[in-house]
């Protein structure tokens, strides 16, 4: 596929600002409380906290001591206590029982909560229920992006993904559409937007809204993006639900990456204590290998090995002056850079010991057979004895969900079995389980029943005014087919190959899966940019169930000097995994593009089937 | 120009004071001012007028009729009055009419005698009554201050911040003070009274007796007196014809002039402004008008009618039945201009300029003439600063010819004090016309700020004119045309004769989406006037919708503020709705609004979700939503109940809704989970170990490590677990257990389901080569090479891939062969490998 004109990809925006920003208005709010004061923060801002300001920064502006929000009385003795949490009400009444415990014993001390990134109306009434409104004091910290790497912006909210997809909850649509307008005001005007999805669709009206609001204030300039693309991540449950084979989502998969940070314990770093790697760019080994195929990686780990060996061996036969040159100027680098190849060494024996272990080439097999369609039975065995066998209970899940998608629901038979075999093995409260998958629509039942039909003609009648459209939307999402087949046959997703497929060399994105599957969001984005719009792919987005949209003024000329025009940002609704930003950076590669990747949060199979978990108190 | 000097008469040593029209007034007064109570607003406010009110009799023809007027006489409308015996007249900074009665009660009427509300002055003025009442300005607002009956004082600073002060008592203090005043100072409210010779001063708490320093001992009794615009000068006038002229302080005397009249004046009010020269007080008899300052002289002027003073900053207004006038001390600039032979540079400049026009030579010696002393830029300052305390257009027009004909000669003159006075000026002519009828200054245009002036024009409902300027100006949109359009907008609602679409549309039509506009505000409006209609027709411009929820709310159209709030993607929104239905519908009626909106259903639901589940229960069951219901207890059965029996019964209700949702699977396998958490309870009872929790899997699995394979039979019976899993089960926890006996038998129990690979693979987990290779044996022929590589008998799982002469298999064996130990295996296939090719 090589593309006559091809251009090399600008460089994207630099995104250090936001960080600045998150920084300097943090101090601003712990300002806010002068004195000496505790700061709690939630589990889930700690690792993005640490990667904005450091634990020196928080003392410098009088923290005190730091402890993390958990279920459990408090022993800080500080007459000012600050709260820094999600908007959630489990926090509230955490916050709640504190201060009536401290109201019981006559205890008298400042409160404070920051919100991140923002505030909701449900927090203050629970507050307010609780009777503690007035004896807090709230704010926002309007932190909504963090940079994970120079083309990679994650909210940090995984639970958006449940949230809205599963109940429904709109509530994070709005916290998008702000963290899309400050991206906005700093690298736009974004002159084109496309997207599909009926949560991106809402996430556009609302951004439109909030950009008609601070119009006259944002001067006509030259903008760092001009083409953004929204998706949902229920557009393309397949792509998620895949076992990922590039290094950087095989590594995610295998140690789970936090907030960027990787923790390899012992059995890679083949010491006693286990290491916090943060995984990005600035690591020299792995931002080259971190979009290669795992066959690949260890062919160049070793490679990357000998010439490192060869640039110590340098130092034989240097004389003293060269030597001094050496050790100042490249031996750090040298030993820093052997460092990180050791862990990823490491990391691969790792993820090769244990992917062996699970036959990890069978499980590949059974997924490639799904996605092409072929052996549906033999693949349901094989899932069978996967869960009579208690591999890994997501795991498990995984699969009767990739199953599911890909097929159009189980038919009445296994649907019921595997179920009956899930429930055996990994125990009955993930009746619930079934429940919540049927519901989001990733493991459902063929045939579809009357009563969604039923329900959707009711409705309708009811609907006389403009909320029509999102109405009915609002039913179609809860059981939506996937329709995968034909999608894939429309989009060619599964490449027909003459003998093997070179993952060395790969000529499509499906190299991220070995060759055998072009991941359908990535996929998609590729179309409509290559044809400006969604001219010709109509029967595509209506498998995909529409809401689709695309700018409607006639587009602006195409300025070859004008870089940005091909800077593209590219944002996920409900979480993206690294093999789809993996494929993404590989086309923007081809095409010349530069796409910047805007997720509510990483994710992965794992991550979404623990989604759909009801919690076991 | 000597005819321009006219009307100037001099005071004293330096200043000069004029008199001239601002309008003949238009509004036909028949009755005599006198007979009238009259209240004229500051800054060239309106002039109100309570007719007949001092007729005893109360006759229906003779009501008193109340007539508000422009300041050029205008009528702008008038009502008759039907409330109790107005005492006082007086205008709020405003412009809100107060009629203050007798029984203390105070009346607000708007410029169009439109009530808008009343208050009282508390119980005491009710009782002795109103005999006299002041309204004063001051930074707190607009105060009213009264006299009772009972010779006591009240008042408040601020009638839209009511707190009512009743001052101390005078002691002795018999009869109505002679005169009274009130003053601020130091931001307190005071009240200074004369009783006969005496002068008294009122504050919160004390009284005290004062006397103004300087004053001669035979003055006489005080009858009158006058405190300035700015509160800092006071003047007394005596029953001798003195008047003393000082500081409200009354720490210092200014003058004293001694006039010939003696009778108590009608009016007496100071004529100043800022930085003036001369401190003047203006006093008015019937029909004399006297200007006092601190010189021997005065100026005296006949009336031919009866007058009445208004004071302003700069100047005094005095308006009578046929005219309106305005007296004040000519500004210096002015002065230096228009003296009579004058050679201030701003005089020469005049007259430079009309030489000019004159094609004459003489213009070139007086520009000489200024440019020579090096003071041109001071003339034409002057001409500018001159031209602004002109009335008449013409004289501006020739001062500022003046001035930009000056300009040409001067190299770096800033512009902006001419474009800026040429736009003043072009304001001020506008609204002076007489059909408008606002005489403002130049220096009380400055005061006022053209924000209060728009705001006044728009109170007066003058629009077209509103905007005109503000486009004039180039002031913002959002400051300027959109304010004034709400306000017309808001206006507009009120015409009740138009009905709710011509409104609708017409604001529409005219706001159309000009930024800053909130129709929200504009419903609102509507709403208060009872158009709920139109006030939902209003809304439907309004472009955000987190403006339209809470007015709808408001207007009890709940449901449809739930479609905006939903619309709009505010959750935060949504639950302010949905919250406030909950309390204002009953429960039934709450759920099934909701119902019909899955997306405030669903926020709804999170929220019981963490703060009211058994609202969460109440909702499914009011929808007969079976399959939550069942969920719900399933979830209940795991969080909330700790007893088995508590967990049973849950459940129970759980299978109970799930048949009724039709659910079979769920009920079955709720079922059977009943089943086995009584199973596990027995098991945890005989068998003193926790079994409670595991999945069944899990549950025969612990058996089988524990020996208990009775029991796990029993189990695998009772719940019809499938051979393949049972057997996976079975072998992989006796291999646990490592108890290869028993592995053995039940391998031989019957033909394993599962096959005999699964035996070698578990052996082999657990590094049990020799009991592999027993299974080895056993497996499928097509397994037999992976059985043999597993358990490392590269040789003989060559052998078996040779015999099914399967290539795929034969690499297999290949790459697991090391170089090293197993050459003769490599050698072997290879040889395999060839024969067949060869074939």
């Amino acid at each position: 596929m090589a593309f006559a004109g091809r251009r090399d990809a600008p460089d994207g925006p630099d995104f250090t600002v936001l960080k600045r920003l998150a920084r300097d208005q943090l101090i601003y709010l712990l300002e806010q409380l002068p004195g000496k004061k505790d700061l709690f923060i939630e589990a889930d801002l700690m690792s993005p906290l640490d990667r904005i300001a450091n634990v020196s920064i928080l003392k410098q502006h009088e923290v005190d001591k730091l402890y993390k929000v958990e279920n459990k009385p408090i022993v800080s003795t500080s007459d000012q206590l600050c709260f820094l949490v999600r908007p959630r009400i489990k926090n509230m009444k955490y916050v709640a029982d504190i201060v009536n415990a401290d109201k019981a014993m006559g205890r008298s001390r400042k409160y404070k909560i920051i919100f991140s990134p923002q505030k909701f109306y449900t927090c203050e009434l629970v507050l307010e229920e609780e009777g503690i409104y007035g004896d807090v004091t709230c704010d926002e910290w309007a932190f909504y992006l963090l940079p994970l790497d120079d083309d990679l912006l994650s909210m940090e909210l995984p639970e958006f993904f449940r949230d809205y997809f599963l109940e429904g909850d709109q509530r994070w649509i709005s916290t998008v559409a702000r963290a899309l307008q400050l991206l906005n005001s700093l690298f736009g005007p974004f002159a084109n937007t496309y997207g599909i999805g009926r949560c991106a669709k809402m996430v556009y009206e609302v951004w439109r809204e909030l950009v008609e609001e601070s119009e006259g204030d944002s001067q006509a300039r030259r903008p760092d993006i001009s083409h953004v693309f929204l998706m949902d991540r229920d557009v393309d449950y397949v792509t998620a639900l895949c076992s990922q084979v590039v290094y950087e989502g095989l590594v995610d998969d295998t140690f789970r990456i936090k907030c960027g940070n990787v923790d390899f314990g012992p059995d890679v770093t083949s010491s006693d204590r286990s290491f916090k790697v943060l995984l990005n760019a600035q690591d020299k080994v792995f931002s080259e290998i971190r979009n290669e195929h795992f066959s690949n990686v260890f062919g160049f780990l070793s490679q990357k090995a000998r010439n490192l060996q060869t640039q110590y061996d340098r130092r034989c036969g240097m004389d003293i002056k060269q030597m001094k040159n050496f050790v100042s100027q490249e031996l750090k680098g040298l030993k820093q850079e052997h460092r990180l190849l050791s862990l990823h060494i490491g990391a691969c024996e790792s993820i090769m010991k244990k992917k062996t272990k699970q036959d990890f080439q069978e499980l590949l097999k059974t997924e490639h057979s799904l996605l092409e369609g072929f052996d549906i039975r033999e693949s349901t065995s094989y899932i069978e004895e996967h869960i009579d066998r208690q591999v890994s209970p997501s795991e498990s899940l995984r699969l009767m969900c990739l199953l599911s998608v890909t097929e159009n629901g189980l038919i009445p038979k296994d649907y019921r079995s595997l179920k009956t075999q899930y429930l055996q093995s990994y125990g009955p409260e993930h009746l619930l389980t079934f429940h919540n998958l049927k519901r989001i629509g990733l493991l459902t039942e063929q045939a579809p029943g009357e009563t969604l039909t039923a329900m959707e003609s009711k409705v309708s009648k009811l609907v006389t005014d403009r909320a029509a459209g999102k109405l009915t939307d609002a039913f179609n999402s809860l059981a939506r087919k996937s329709n995968f087949r034909g999608i894939s046959k429309k989009l060619g997703l599964i490449p027909h190959v003459d003998g093997e497929y070179n993952l060395k060399l790969p000529r499509d994105m499906a190299y991220v899966f070995s060759g055998a599957y072009v991941p359908l969001s990535c996929k998609i984005i590729e179309q409509v940019l290559e044809r400006k719009g969604w001219l010709g792919l109509e029967e595509v987005v209506r498998l995909l169930n529409g809401n689709e949209f695309a700018p409607t003024e006639p587009l602006m000329e195409e300025n070859p000097a004008w870089e940005a025009q091909r800077v593209i940002l590219v944002v996920f609704l409900g979480g993206c995994t690294f093999s789809e930003i993996s494929a993404l950076r590989f086309l923007g590669k081809e095409k010349g593009y530069k796409f910047i990747f805007l997720t509510t949060a990483i994710t992965s199979s794992a991550r979404l089937m623990d989604a759909m978990l009801e919690a076991k108190v | 120009m000597a005819c321009y000097t006219a009307n100037w008469d001099p005071l004293g040593e330096e200043a000069f004071y004029r008199k001239f029209e601002l309008y003949s007034m238009a509004w036909n007064l028949k009755e005599d001012l006198r007979d009238c109570l009259v209240a004229a607003a500051p800054y060239g406010g309106p002039i109100a007028l309570l007719k007949n009110n001092f007729r005893k009799e109360k006759s229906p023809a003779s009501r008193p009729l109340l007539e508000i007027y422009s300041a050029s006489g205008v009528p702008l409308a008038s009502v008759l009055w039907k409330s109790g015996q107005v005492v006082q007249l007086g205008w709020t900074a405003s412009e809100d009419l107060l009629c203050i009665q007798e029984d203390g009660t105070v009346l607000i009427y708007n410029l169009f005698c439109e009530f808008k509300r009343h208050f009282s002055m508390g119980n005491e003025v009710l009782q002795n009554h109103v005999r006299e009442a002041k309204v004063f300005h001051t930074e707190y607002g607009t105060g009213v201050a009264i006299l009772t009956g009972a010779h006591r004082f009240s008042l408040t600073t601020n009638i839209d911040d009511l707190k009512l002060r009743r001052m101390p008592e005078v002691p002795g203090l018999q009869k109505l003070p002679s005169c009274w005043a009130v003053l601020s100072q130091d931001r307190v409210t005071i009240i200074l009274l004369a009783v006969g010779q005496d002068l008294y001063l009122l504050d919160n708490t004390s009284c005290s007796v004062v006397t103004p320093p300087g004053i001669s001992p035979h003055a006489g009794a005080y009858v009158q007196m006058a405190v300035s615009f700015n509160y800092y000068y006071l003047a007394l006038f005596t029953d001798t014809g003195s008047i003393w002229m000082g500081t409200s302080s009354l720490k210092e005397k200014l003058g004293e002039f001694s006039c010939d009249f003696r009778a108590p004046p009608r009016q007496m009010v100071w004529c100043t402004r800022p930085r003036s020269k001369q401190r003047a007080v203006v006093v008015a008899w019937d029909r004399r008008l006297l200007v006092a300052g601190n010189s021997k002289e005065c100026i005296q002027f006949v009336l031919d009618e009866d007058s009445y003073l208004v004071p302003e900053l700069d100047g005094v207004r005095i308006f009578s039945r046929t005219t309106h006038e305005f007296l004040h001390e000519i500004p210096e600039a002015s002065e230096e201009i228009f003296k009579i032979a004058s050679m201030a540079p701003g005089a020469l400049l005049l007259e430079a300029q009309r030489e000019y026009e004159k094609q004459s030579q003489k213009a070139d010696e007086y520009l000489r003439e200024i440019k020579d002393q090096n003071l041109l830029a001071e003339a034409v300052r002057q001409c500018i600063e001159a031209a602004g305390y002109e009335h008449e257009p013409e004289t501006q027009k020739s001062l500022l010819r003046a001035a930009s004909f000056g300009k040409c000669f001067l190299d770096k003159f800033p512009p902006e004090s001419f474009v800026r006075t040429c736009r003043d000026l072009r304001v001020l002519n506008a609204i002076r016309d007489y059909q408008i009828g606002i005489p403002l200054t130049f220096a009380q245009y400055k005061q006022l700020t053209i924000e209060v002036l728009l705001d006044r024009l728009v109170l007066r409902r003058l629009y077209p004119l509103a905007i005109k300027i503000c486009e004039y100006l180039r002031l913002s949109e959002f400051q300027g045309v959109s304010r004034i359009l709400a306000h017309w907008a808001c206006y507009k609602v009120q015409q009740k004769d138009k009905s709710d679409e011509e409104v609708a549309h017409a604001i529409n039509q005219k706001l159309g989406d000009t930024p800053g506009i909130s129709y929200s505000e504009i419903a609102a409006r509507a709403y208060d006037c009872g158009r709920t209609e139109l006030a939902i027709k209003l809304l439907e411009y309004e472009p955000r919708s987190g403006e339209q929820v809470p007015l709808l709310l408001k207007m009890k159209k709940s449901q449809l503020a739930l479609n905006k709030a939903i619309e709009s993607g505010d959750t935060d929104l949504v639950y302010t709705v949905v919250l406030h239905l909950k309390n204002e519908l009953n429960r039934g009626t709450f759920f099934m609004t909701l119902q019909k909106q899955p997306v405030a259903l669903s926020l709804y639901r999170q929220f019981c979700k963490h703060q009211e589940l058994e609202t969460l229960k109440d909702l499914y069951n009011q929808d007969d939503d079976h399959q939550e219901l069942g969920n719900f207890h399933v979830h209940s059965s795991y969080s909330s109940e700790k007893r088995i029996e508590g967990r049973v019964a849950a459940l129970q209700n759980a299978v109970d809704e799930y048949y009724k949702a039709k659910n079979e699977f769920a009920a079955k396998a709720t079922e059977d989970q009943i089943k086995l958490l009584r199973m596990q309870r027995r098991l945890q009872d005989e068998l003193d170990k926790p079994y409670v929790d595991y999945s069944l899997h899990d549950t025969v699995y612990s058996l089988i490590l524990d020996g208990n394979h009775k029991r796990a039979e029993q189990l695998y019976r009772d719940f019809r677990i499938p051979d393949k899993r049972f057997w996976w089960l079975k072998i992989s926890a006796l291999a646990e257990r490592e108890d290869w006996e028993e592995m053995e038998k039940f391998s031989k129990s019957k033909k394993s389901p599962i096959g005999y690979l699964p035996f070698v693979e578990i052996c082999m987990k657990h590094h049990n080569r020799h009991e592999a290779k027993k299974y080895a044996a056993r497996v499928t022929p097509e397994q037999r090479v992976k059985a043999h590589i597993l358990v490392r008998e590269l040789d003989q799982a060559a052998d078996a891939a040779i015999e099914h002469k399967n290539e795929n298999e034969m690499n297999l064996v290949l790459s697991k062969c090391t170089a090293a130990t197993d050459s003769s295996v490599v050698e072997k296939i290879n040889r395999a490998k060839a024969q067949i090719l060869k074939k």
